[in-house]
């Protein structure tokens, strides 16, 4: 099942006929991806690498049934996009652009807030590498081929290091459910909680690997939601042991500005969540190895 | 992005909020020409991108000409050294020479981009004059938060709430509320990401201004605020990330003698994690972005020898979007176009990697190869203590 797509998901790109749109679309459709169509205003009735390309995405979905969508568009009409996308009724929608400004999202997040909770559109990202549903569907820039079929669900704010740690784990024959990228940006879709909680439902996942970052409370959030609501087991590496307080290490939101936001004190707290701690990020997928060994002695 | 004390009270003063009078001045004679105009006393401060200026010698009150010109020569082309600025300190090039005022009441008023609650919220407290830290840690209950609804923006209520919260008389809530809704406006209208007035002072003629200003802006929304981005200042930036920045790569500079080659900053942030718990020091964080090519990767070396510290470099590449191979290669050409002798450990994987090791294996060159992240960290630590 995993979660959020699957080889049926009907996909539409959004920012279809640009370059990298191009690129990665080709790319999701060479993996099986059901790629229905695209968005790109003012070139509807066109077709583009063998499929429609529309005006608008309510139009879109009207014509394809479209479910999910991906975002290519520029930053600086990327929030609108977001937001046309949650007005036609798209259920599940990938970020990708890196650059939206951060007033952008808070405008995103509360127009979102319309609907209600059953029907409003997941959002992940931006500033994202998107999701994979290995051997089923990827919406995302990931290269598909490292990352196994299998069990364990990746829920992560960066994508190289996410493929550092689906490779690792396809290394030891340890096979992922979905892979979800959250993005590195200070306000984004969703949050590490709300991804825990989906892979919390999902039948054919077993276990967690989060991989968060200096800044912001999310992981934190989410230590309390494994500790209260969940009893798949989470393992998480938290990257920035050696960021200095007060400076953006790349992520626009990967910055120390509070109490409890540096990746040591953020270990600390998941440690009292009862959250397995990977030590160093070349231990993601042994650590992972060690607890699904537990899991399975006890069952 | 981080702007000077006077260009954040200009850009406040034309949303209404009031400040002190006052003038740049870019020598002791424009010093004490500001203060004619403006009349004795007067406050002399360094400009400089940092707070806590006032402890480390950055403000001075000055009576007369004389105390002004000494005031400005001992400020003006020095480093002033802060608890904010690290101990290479930021290089003084401008003084601003405001009025000094008759302080009755510090409040500390600040604005934020609440990560948690996804909202603008304003902080405000009684105990202005000290830094925000030391108030949450000593007078926590002094503290007052709004949010601020994004779909409709702060209303006149919640600025006459802090107002009336901070416990000023009614005659200054008046002078007070329209002071918080300008902040706020200037806040939004300008995609800062914090706006921080502290103090914000009532006078003892019973006047509100804003006595110290400071403002920092959303980066990702300068493409739309071309005002904003002309009042960047790079003196006051590590040269070394300024040399970089230029060139569209993400670079912190940091103490050690490791230099880092990454793509991603995820990944880039793991690999200084990985370089400490091998025993090293990074000397930098450098996220090379996606889709990197030869080019991109030599313009990364050329930024990470600008350091001088730097003894061993380690190239870390994941490909998604990139290839190993394209990346081998900028590895090779590098080191050749710019003679490089130090020990260089490259770890490829991902997208092309076997043609990757093949150019890097073939190149005659003695880079030291690594499979894994923590093997790489090893190497590259080990080439550090023996280069040493």
């Amino acid at each position: 099942m995993a979660i959020f797509i699957n080889e049926k998901t009907p996909i539409l790109i959004q920012g279809f006929t640009g370059r990298i749109g191009t690129f990665h679309a080709q790319e999701m459709i060479d993996y099986g991806s059901n790629v229905v169509g695209g968005v790109t205003p003012g070139k509807g009735g066109t077709s583009h690498l063998g499929r429609p390309v529309f005006n608008t995405v309510k139009g879109a979905v009207d014509e394809t049934g479209a479910e999910a969508s991906i975002v290519f568009v520029p930053p600086p009409f990327a929030a609108d996009a977001i937001m046309e996308a949650a007005d036609a009724g798209i259920k599940y929608c990938v970020c990708i652009t890196d650059g939206i400004p951060a007033q952008d999202m808070i405008r995103v997040k509360r127009y979102m807030r319309r609907y209600k909770k059953e029907s409003r559109m997941v959002l992940t990202g931006p500033n994202c590498a998107g999701t994979i549903s290995p051997g089923k569907a990827m919406l995302g820039i990931m290269p598909g081929h490292i990352y196994l079929p299998g069990r364990v669900g990746i829920v992560g704010r960066s994508g190289t290091l996410g493929y550092e740690a689906a490779e690792q784990l396809k290394a030891l024959g340890i096979g992922v459910s979905t892979s979800v990228g959250i993005g590195g940006d200070p306000i984004n879709g969703s949050s590490h909680r709300d991804v825990l909680e989906a892979f919390e439902a999902d039948p054919e996942t077993d276990a967690v690997l989060m991989i968060g970052e200096i800044g912001g409370p999310q992981e934190a959030e989410a230590g309390m939601f494994a500790k209260e609501h969940m009893k798949k087991p989470v393992i998480a590496y938290i990257a920035g042991l050696s960021a200095p307080k007060g400076r953006r290490m790349g992520h626009a939101g990967a910055i120390v500005s509070a109490f409890g936001e540096s990746a040591a004190e953020k270990v600390e707290i998941l440690k009292g969540c009862g959250v397995t701690i990977a030590p160093t990020p070349s231990e993601m997928g042994s650590t992972v190895a060690q607890v699904l060994g537990q899991v399975r002695k006890v069952a | 992005m981080d702007i000077h004390e006077y260009q954040a009270k200009e850009l406040l003063t034309k949303f209404g909020v009031p400040i002190p009078r006052g003038g740049l001045a870019y020598s002791p004679e424009q010093a004490t020409y500001r203060a004619s105009e403006l009349g004795h006393p007067v406050v002399v401060k360094a400009q400089i991108h940092s707070g806590a200026r006032g402890k480390a010698g950055g403000v001075k009150l000055c009576r007369n000409e004389r105390e002004i010109e000494e005031a400005a020569e001992s400020m003006l082309g020095r480093k002033l050294v802060t608890t904010q600025t690290g101990p290479a300190g930021k290089l003084v090039s401008r003084l601003y020479i405001e009025e000094a005022t008759n302080i009755d009441r510090e409040i500390y008023l600040g604005f934020v981009m609440d990560r948690a609650a996804e909202r603008i919220v304003v902080v405000a407290s009684a105990a202005g004059g000290m830094d925000i830290e030391e108030i949450s840690a000593t007078q926590p209950d002094t503290i007052i938060r709004v949010q601020v609804d994004p779909a409709v923006g702060m209303q006149q209520f919640q600025a006459r709430e802090i107002a009336f919260g901070l416990g000023v008389d009614p005659e200054i809530v008046n002078k007070i509320v329209p002071a918080i809704m300008g902040a706020y406006r200037a806040f939004r209208d300008l995609d800062a990401m914090m706006v921080e007035i502290n103090p914000l002072v009532i006078t003892k003629e019973k006047q509100v201004l804003a006595l110290d200003a400071k403002m920092s802006f959303d980066e990702n929304a300068l493409f739309r605020r071309p005002h904003i981005a002309e009042l960047r200042d790079k003196s006051q930036e590590d040269p070394r990330e300024t040399y970089a920045s230029d060139r569209g790569l993400s670079y912190v500079g940091l103490d050690g003698d490791i230099g880092c080659i990454v793509n991603g900053a995820g990944l880039a942030m793991a690999t200084l994690d990985m370089i400490k718990l091998a025993g090293g020091e990074p000397a930098n964080f450098l996220d090379i972005g996606g889709g990197a090519s030869p080019e991109r990767v030599t313009k990364s070396f050329r930024a990470v020898l600008r350091d001088k510290n730097v003894r061993a470099i380690l190239v870390n590449v994941f490909a998604g979007i990139n290839r190993c191979d394209w990346v081998a290669k900028g590895v090779v050409d590098a080191v050749k176009e710019l003679n490089i002798t130090m020990p260089i450990v490259v770890r490829l994987a991902g997208t092309n990697v076997e043609e990757g090791r093949k150019i890097i294996d073939t190149s005659g060159l003695t880079v030291i190869s690594a499979e894994t992240l923590a093997e790489a960290a090893k190497k590259a630590v080990e080439a550090t203590k023996k280069a040493a």
